[in-house]
């Protein structure tokens, strides 16, 4: 009995009450088991996805009931990708906070972190619907604890706003649930995809509803027009480090659409033809339109990232709306680089924000602004998806996608005029940030100005003690922007064979229900 | 790209075969040295940014070094491309997607490579000396060689795909190189519109290529280049040829995008004279000329390519005339030339292809030299307003012949090399028909020549010419060997190709031209004495006028400075801003932070999808029957309608919808229990006891009443969507209340399982801590998790400012006095024991009766909070030894070794054991590791509500309030009175 697919969920699920009960005082002890549960945790998924790239299923049966019954942990090719993919994010943006220390700013950071991560981890390895609901609460409670982390009125009024719309989203996804079970008598994904293929057709319109509120939920999750206001002002408002975690929540959304219409209401399934395609595709071209809108508009750094975000999400939904398997595998590709690099511009924000306010216009020179203005200029080429980093590749491979698709050259002009509205909008906020110097007649008064005497009771100044940290993490990050450009060829290859096997469900079927 | 193509040749060469996926090949040349060329500048950029560290010479002696490497294994390959052989060099990175890091290099790419690498080289020399000592020079370099790659990249690559990536990467190079004096407004705004026009360029391009490669059947150029037939037979050929054509035309400067490039003018001379000159804006020239064999020879080419450079060339020579600023000037010139190369290429002949790589050599040598020169009067008379110049000859001798020579083979006079490649041209345009007017082709080209004459004239003639000034801003004079060798060399070309064409550049031209055209290399025969024919005599009249024009600036150029012109800067930022402007508006309308709006949006989306997919799928008819209406359950749901009603109407007062909420609690609570579910009944009503406490508890430190913010239209829309989602969701239920499961559901295999397997005969408590174990375990989580969120928002309140303003909150309205009543302090303190009893029944009996630990938590909660409510928080706070944080911690770590001890038991996660056991006197009883699992529940549970209950009530700490006695009644209660009453 392997017990490693469930040790992502467990290992931070008891890491997270034992620094509650035992760490809370000390700072220094919890860094070090918090750092250490992590690298356990990238290390315990590098094993996982060394298993899932052979096209081998695992399976792991809670409390030993058989699968439609009890609760089943399945882990496939797309499940291995998203646990490694947060787990390697999750250690970057760790050692940032640690390196910046903003999880001293607040309390019991590293406890809400790991909480953060079983759930995320749950999500993605389950393979029961309502656990899936389970692991969405657990990573919305702790998501909106480390929102707030270290409160102030804006960032308190903002976490409101993210946690009512999202526990809307929440009784949403109970009504869908309640609806799917009520029908079909199952929440086992696998189950669910044999039962709802085999439904009655006297039974669609309910089906279609529940299948419809699970769209909607995940929508909710990925932010996508209309559905995406809960996320400008939360991951604008959010410490900066912990919104570049949340890169990878949008994309939670993102993976449960992927799953659940390809398994349970795939484009195969007649009762439930025609629900997620039609609309998807037209809201996430509007979604990624609203995002690069956004990133021209934005007068805060935070905020452009935050548009940047959901630009992001909705060039991956256009991807995966098309619903075909060469789609699916740039999307899986373009997922795994929209994550880094929005989380690497949020770590490159957050340098700039703690050194000159969050604000884009002028203001007094920063320090390390050499190191930094090279870090955003790679950041920004990863978020618009330009050359040579790995966005652009995505893109390649999404246009290439979609070629087949009916609704090409709409595709095609907003991707690429997105990308001129993100470029532009880029563009103008670095030039701003770190070419235009500093004119005193602006109506900032530079501190140089006051008098001497005052000497004696230094006032507070903008300029952090450099730290070595931040800026290791942020490297590394778009260090991994630039390995996925290197290594495109073999993590495409793992992308499409992900993709083959969401499209061929019956293996994954086959294993969960245990049958030869 | 580049630097794959370095890691796969040395270090990464074994890990990267080893994947399989990766295949080196190369054929002819000197091996790996294409990879090499490449790569070189992008790794050598490192070195300037580091070294710069050492001194200026250092970075400077690297950079070139560097550079001169790269052209030196060039020239390696030369002889073998000069033979006519074609260099490749293959590395397969994406062969899914058809993009690989092929290289090929033939005469084309040899010719612009050369030109690169070449002048590349004098610019370095020559920025050494031209950069003062604020500017940082290790930058500089970095981003030089930066864009070095990039263009190399293009010029050598093989794979379209492979092109774009290196397109787009010169644009953001030369961003860098453009804003490189990031003081000057001028220098940032101008990278800003060279990389948005030529951005937006190489995003239309990657449109057009991705059809061509479709059409193709690959994006590796040399299989496009054979399949001219079936490209320009596809419907996709016109689109592509668009898409293809807006990056060319972009990237070098045609009209109507040519604005960008004089902008990009406020970047170090240097700059300018490598990337505005001989590089960056003949990239759209290169492709061009690359893509020449399968996308021209059509009327669509013709007209579009032909026309466009034939305006431009027109266009730009006759700004450039009325330029004051020396750099404007040569940038317009060079917008000129670029639209006469273009022009070239548009007429789809052989001779016109060979005229045009000609005149790219040409145009490269003197419009470098030209542009160096004019740095190097900026330099020394630290202006470059020709209207403040004149007179440099003398000053500036050195200066004086380089940019005379440069600006008369600019002019195309005989015998230099400029002349040659203008007749050619001139010879061509004579006899090009455009849409049946044959005039018009000559005609338009000799104005453009003749404009051309006129400006080349005046670059010499109002700065170097005339009467010596005595208000220069500082005094001119010729700068070291340094700057003006790198002209001087330059210019010496100019010379020799202008005297010997056959000997210097013939063999250069056929094998670039026979690339251009398509394999066969013909003999080029470059002369200077065509004998009299009509290009003869055009040039004349272009070199007469010029003078002539010449002659009349000073009256032409109040006139055309009278005139009215569109300024593309202006037009150009007023777009911009528009577009900025236009997305805050849209942003920050649609985002206002209005909860309710983003709420009512959500919901109408919700209904429309739903309702939509309600409506598109078939509903069967009910399979069960419905139950009479009996009295009392009819009494519940009018209690429920109209506790709901009620909230709706006094939802501002917020104690009265707590209450009323709190009634619905009770109701549906009583509604479990009449449908026989006593464990959610159980559930329901603790829940809703501690958070009714809890809630009171917050609304404490909250007005009374919330205040009116929704307009009557609003709250219309609200109310219209509420019920309609109301009704919508009531509608689902119905539908699915009279319907069976259209297959047999899981809960049969728990009703069947619950005793034998999991040993619990209670099937809803087997369910949460066996069946669904897991799910309670995160469920436990999350409760844990948001007791602690509680407590780190309260301390992050009480961190803050807050605090004195909730030390020295007065009461809204005034208290009872009475703190902790005295009856209530008895009771409760009375009632602690029996309820923990209660708890510790209601937990013990949860596997087989209604309970568990769940609830034993809440009841025991209950008793808890009970005893802070009656005697104040510190009094009980005191009395309970262990912090709540580790009662949740221990909660949900009981839970997970209970889950985790199953691997022992080679079990997975969770799997309970069960045993009977006898011990007298008591009576048989049953153990199970599920009660286990439940003591963490209980546990995380007692936890998660006394923590919420602790944080909340730090808010209402103030110095003093603990009472000293044991059951206190507030001693301040009666001087307050009397004090009262002394008052009145």
């Amino acid at each position: 009995m392997s017990h490693l697919v469930i040790l992502p969920v467990i290992l931070p699920a008891v890491m997270g009450p034992f620094i509650v009960m035992v760490l809370r005082h000390h700072l220094s002890l919890t860094r070090i088991f918090s750092v250490g549960a992590t690298v356990a945790l990238v290390a315990v998924s590098l094993m996982l996805l060394a298993k899932a790239s052979t096209g081998a299923v695992l399976t792991y049966e809670l409390g030993d009931w058989p699968a439609p019954f009890g609760i089943v942990l399945v882990l496939d090719r797309l499940s291995a990708l998203m646990v490694v993919l947060t787990a390697v994010l999750a250690l970057i943006v760790l050692l940032y906070v640690i390196g910046s220390r903003w999880d001293a700013r607040g309390q019991l950071f590293h406890a809400l972190y790991q909480f953060q991560l079983m759930g995320l981890m749950g999500a993605f390895l389950t393979g029961d619907a309502f656990n899936l609901f389970v692991f969405f609460e657990v990573l919305l409670i702790a998501s909106y604890g480390l929102m707030i982390h270290g409160g102030g009125g804006t960032r308190f009024r903002a976490g409101v706003q993210y946690v009512v719309y999202n526990l809307v989203g929440s009784a949403i996804f109970l009504f869908a649930l309640g609806t799917i079970y009520a029908v079909t008598g199952t929440l086992n994904m696998a189950d669910l995809a044999e039962k709802v293929a085999a439904l009655p057709a006297g039974d669609s319109a309910l089906i279609r509803v529940g299948a419809v509120l699970l769209l909607l939920v995940f929508a909710i999750k990925a932010a996508v027009l209309p559905l995406h206001f809960w996320l400008p002002a939360t991951y604008a408002n959010a410490p900066l480090p912990v919104a570049a975690l949340f890169a990878i929540m949008t994309k939670v959304g993102a993976y449960s659409i992927l799953r659940m219409y390809t398994l349970v209401f795939g484009p195969d399934v007649a009762v439930t033809a025609g629900l997620a395609g039609d609309w998807l595709l037209p809201a996430a071209l509007a979604t990624l339109a609203l995002g690069s809108v956004g990133i021209l508009g934005a007068r805060e750094l935070g905020r452009l990232v935050a548009f940047g975000a959901i630009a992001s999400v909705g060039t991956l939904l256009v991807a995966i709306s098309m619903f075909t398997q060469t789609a699916a595998a740039a999307g899986i590709y373009y997922m795994i680089h929209s994550t880094l690099a929005t989380a690497a511009l949020f770590l490159v924000a957050d340098l700039v924000t703690e050194r000159r306010g969050s604000a884009i216009a002028v203001a007094r020179p920063m320090p390390q602004t050499g190191l930094i203005s090279a870090f955003y200029f790679a950041g920004a080429i990863g978020l618009a998806g330009m050359p040579p980093l790995s966005g652009f590749i995505g893109k390649l491979f999404i246009m290439d996608a979609a070629r087949t698709d009916p609704m090409m050259t709409t595709i095609w002009t907003v991707i690429l005029v997105t990308s001129l509205i993100t470029l532009v909008g880029l563009a103008r906020t670095g030039s701003i940030l770190f070419w235009r110097p500093f004119d005193p007649a602006n109506g900032f008064e530079p501190r140089a100005e006051e008098p001497e005497e005052e000497d004696n009771h230094p006032t507070w100044v903008m300029r952090p003690h450099p730290r070595t940290l931040p800026f290791v993490a942020t490297g590394a990050l778009l260090t991994t922007l630039g390995l996925l450009t290197v290594f495109a060829g073999p993590v495409m290859s793992y992308a499409q064979a992900t993709a083959e096997q969401l499209f061929e469900p019956s293996a994954v079927i086959d294993t969960v229900l245990r049958r030869p | 790209m580049a630097g794959i193509g370095a890691q796969g040749l040395d270090s990464g060469k074994n890990i990267l075969t080893h994947m399989g996926k990766f295949r080196i090949e190369r054929t002819g040349g000197i091996p790996l040295s294409l990879f090499l060329i490449v790569a070189l500048p992008f790794l050598g950029s490192v070195l300037p940014a580091l070294l710069i560290r050492a001194g200026r010479n250092s970075a400077y002696l690297s950079t070139a070094a560097v550079t001169l490497l790269a052209l030196v294994g060039l020239l390696l390959n030369a002889p073998a491309v000069m033979r006519g052989e074609t260099v490749t060099a293959r590395l397969d990175w994406l062969p899914g997607l058809g993009l690989n890091a092929n290289f090929f290099l033939d005469g084309l790419g040899l010719l612009f490579a050369g030109l690169i690498l070449g002048i590349g080289l004098l610019i370095i020399i020559y920025a050494r000396f031209y950069l003062s000592r604020e500017d940082p020079m290790g930058q500089f370099y970095s981003y030089l060689l930066l864009f070095q790659g990039a263009m190399v990249g293009i010029v050598l690559s093989d794979n379209v795909l492979l092109l774009l990536i290196f397109w787009e990467l010169t644009s953001l190079s030369s961003f860098l190189l453009i804003g490189y004096w990031r003081h000057l407004p001028e220098g940032r705004q101008g990278a800003r519109m060279a990389l948005a026009v030529t951005g937006a360029g190489g995003l239309a391009m990657i449109a057009g290529m991705l059809l061509l490669g479709h059409v193709a059947g690959s994006y590796d150029l040399t299989a496009i280049l054979d399949q001219r037939e079936a490209i320009q037979a596809s419907p996709l050929y016109l689109p592509a040829l668009v898409l293809i054509l807006l990056g060319c035309f972009t990237k070098s400067a045609q009209f109507p995008f040519h604005f960008w490039l004089p902008h990009a003018m406020a970047a170090p001379t240097p700059v300018s004279a490598y990337l505005h000159s001989a590089t960056m804006v003949k990239a759209g020239l290169f492709l061009m000329a690359r893509m020449w064999p399968v996308l021209s020879g059509t009327e669509a080419w013709f007209y579009l390519v032909g026309t466009t450079g034939l305006l431009t060339m027109l266009i730009g020579a006759v700004i450039a005339l009325f330029k004051d600023d020396l750099k404007a000037l040569l940038a317009f010139s060079t917008v000129s030339h670029l639209g006469l190369i273009t022009m070239l290429l548009g007429f789809g002949t052989k001779a016109a292809a060979i005229g045009a790589v000609f005149h790219i050599i040409n145009h490269a040598t003197f419009k470098a030299a030209l542009f160096m020169t004019a740095g190097i009067v900026d330099h020394a008379a630290h202006t470059r307003d020709i209207k403040r110049l004149g007179g440099l000859r003398k000053l500036m001798p050195t200066t004086f012949t380089l940019a005379t020579v440069a600006a008369l083979s600019m002019a195309g006079i005989p015998p230099l090399n400029g002349f040659l490649s203008k007749e050619m041209m001139l010879e061509e345009a004579a006899h090009t028909v455009w849409a049946d007017y044959g005039w018009l082709v000559p005609t338009l080209a000799t104005l453009a020549a003749l404009f051309s004459a006129a400006y080349s004239f005046r670059y010499v003639a109002h700065v170097f010419l005339g009467p010596v000034r005595d208000d220069y801003p500082t005094e001119p004079h010729d700068p070291g060997a340094g700057m003006w060798m790198p002209p001087a060399l330059l210019t010496l070309l100019v010379v020799l190709i202008g005297l010997f064409p056959m000997a210097m550049a013939s063999t250069l031209v056929e094998t670039a031209a026979g690339a251009v055209t398509g394999g066969q290399v013909q003999q080029v025969h470059l002369k200077l004495w065509h004998g009299m024919t009509p290009a003869l005599v055009m040039s004349i009249i272009a070199i007469a006028g010029g003078v002539v024009l010449l002659g009349a600036h000073g009256w032409l150029d109040r006139v055309w400075n009278a005139m009215p012109r569109p300024e593309a800067k202006e037009i150009f930022d007023a777009l911009v801003g528009a577009a900025t402007r236009a997305s805050r508006a849209v942003t920050d309308t649609l985002h206002d932070g209005s909860m309710t709006r983003y709420g009512a949006i959500l919901l109408a989306f919700v209904l429309a999808l739903t309702g939509y997919a309600w409506f598109s799928g078939t509903l069967a008819a009910p399979t069960r029957r419905t139950m009479e209406i009996a009295i009392i359950p009819l009494l519940g749901w009018i209690g429920v309608i109209l506790a709901t009603a009620l909230v709706v109407i006094f939802h501002r007062n917020r104690l009265v919808t707590l209450v009323l909420i709190g009634v619905v609690g009770l109701v549906v609570s009583l509604a479990f229990t009449y449908l026989s579910a006593p464990d959610l009944a159980l559930t329901q009503i603790s829940v809703e006891v501690v958070t009714v406490v809890l809630m009171l508890l917050a609304l404490n430190f909250l007005p009374r009443e919330t205040p009116l913010e929704s307009s009557p239209m609003r709250r219309m829309r609200d109310a219209a969507l509420s019920i309609a989602a109301g009704l919508g969701v009531g509608g689902l239920i119905y539908a699915l209340m009279v319907r069976d499961f259209a297959f047999p559901t899981i809960s049969d295999y728990h009703l069947a399982n619950s005793y034998s397997g999991g040993g619990g005969t209670n099937v809803v408590n087997v369910i949460l801590v066996d069946f669904r174990g897991y799910d309670t375990f995160g469920e436990i989580t999350v409760l844990g998790i948001a007791a602690i969120v509680i407590f780190a928002v309260t301390r992050a309140v009480l961190n803050s400012p807050v605090r004195a303003y909730l030390l020295n909150r007065k009461p809204s309205e005034p208290q009872s006095g009475d703190a902790h009543p005295m009856i209530m302090v008895v009771a409760t303190r009375m009632m602690m024991p029996v309820a923990l009893m209660v708890a510790t029944y209601i937990f013990l009996r949860g596997h087989n009766l209604p309970g568990g630990g769940f609830i034993a938590g809440l009841i025991a909660a209950i008793a808890l909070v009970m005893q802070y409510m009656a005697s104040g928080f510190s009094w009980a706070a005191e009395r309970l030894r262990f912090p709540y944080s580790a009662l949740i911690g221990s909660g949900v770590l009981v839970a997970a070794a209970t889950g985790i001890g199953s691997w022992l038991a080679g079990k997975p996660f969770l799997t309970s054991a069960f045993g009977y056991f006898h011990f007298p006197p008591l009576e048989k009883f049953e153990l199970a590791t599920a009660m286990l699992f439940d003591l963490g529940v209980f546990l995380a549970v007692v936890g998660a509500v006394l923590l919420a209950l602790e944080s909340l009530a730090r808010f209402a700490w103030r110095p003093g309030i603990a009472s000293e006695f044991p059951m206190d009644i507030n001693p301040a209660r009666e001087v307050e009175e009397t004090t009262a009453e002394e008052a009145r």
